[in-house]
């Protein structure tokens, strides 16, 4: 099929991943879901609230056609995170993972050498792995050859809202990997959604950016709007820029006036 | 019995397994995973997973997350 996202075994129609944190209410979170057009949504995973056993399961408000993709965050350590992956699994989700492994606490950064550790042993264990990440195009490199199926560079902190802050970034990594090329972090407008994939990205992550936005399921549908209109212009190719003016009109044939 | 789940300490009573921790908890079975002393017990299992005095147990389940 053309202009699908492949990762690794999965496929998917819509290049738009959406966050299930920080909204309201799950009929909100729903209804933001389905506007956007996603077909892969992250959560995460947490201890039971034993005063509150059975409340609400976010799982019942996610659309049936769209598949989990359970995330590490809140993981420090390699070891956390493969279990958090081994719990999930657990929780009958499957084997598809975003690992996210922090090393800077306030930045919400990610830490490399944990993270390297985990994809290798996670893809090892048969495990489809897709690894949130720093901009740093020699760790990319390092990640695709342990097997990652999907590296997902931060454009900016998680929740920021500040966009992707170095593009250039996305190109260095479409060009040392061979693996989708997913820019999850930062996003916060549906300009900075589009950048990102006119630059190349095979994919976004947003969650915060829908999710706080003054009118999330309106949101959704813009950032889906952008996701493609984004992808289109990259498919499409750019003009090149040039330092001075070309005129777009003919420049001979011109009457003469007044003389 | 005293069990240490989800970081508290927890007196149950009539428990042996981790179905019947679950049960006298009110926890649905369907939507959570189990951790018992650090290793998983898939959900087939928790019929025969044992649990035993002083153990630490992890109940977790799926939340909103980015």
């Amino acid at each position: 099929m053309a202009n699908v996202l492949q990762i690794g075994e999965y496929t998917f129609g819509s290049r738009l991943i959406v966050g299930t944190g920080k909204y309201q209410t799950f009929d909100l979170m729903r209804e933001a879901i389905i506007a956007s057009g996603t077909e892969l949504v992250t959560v995460a995973l947490r201890r039971v609230n034993l005063d509150n056993p059975n409340e609400p399961s976010l799982l019942d408000f996610i659309p049936k056609n769209v598949r989990i993709l359970p995330n590490t965050a809140g993981c420090y350590t390699a070891k956390e995170a493969i279990a958090v992956a081994h719990l999930a699994k657990a929780a009958g989700i499957g084997t598809l993972v975003k690992l996210e492994i922090i090393g800077d606490q306030d930045l919400l950064w990610p830490d490399p050498i944990e993270t390297l550790e985990a994809t290798k042993v996670l893809v090892q264990e048969g495990f489809t792995v897709m690894v949130y990440t720093t901009p740093d195009p020699v760790l990319a490199k390092y990640l695709d050859k342990a097997g990652a199926h999907a590296i997902m560079p931060l454009g900016s902190p998680i929740g920021s809202g500040q966009g992707v802050l170095d593009v250039e970034a996305v190109r260095r990594f479409k060009q040392r990997v061979s693996v989708p090329v997913i820019v999850d972090a930062g996003i916060g407008s549906p300009q900075d959604a589009c950048l990102a994939m006119e630059n190349g990205a095979d994919a976004v992550l947003i969650n915060t950016a829908i999710a706080q936005a003054g009118d999330p399921v309106m949101m959704a549908q813009a950032m889906k709007w952008a996701v493609e209109a984004g992808r289109l212009g990259f498919e499409a190719g750019r003009m090149p820029k040039r330092q001075d003016a070309v005129a777009s009109s003919p420049t001979t044939g011109m009457i003469a006036a007044g003389q | 019995m005293r069990l240490i789940i989800n970081g508290e300490p927890r007196d149950l009573q009539n428990v042996r397994t981790v179905k019947e921790m679950l049960d006298v908890l009110g926890v649905d079975h369907q939507t959570v995973a189990v951790m018992v002393n650090g290793e998983i017990i898939g959900r087939t299992d928790f019929d025969h997973g044992q649990v035993q005095e002083n153990d630490t147990v992890e109940i977790v389940r799926f939340v909103g997350g980015g």
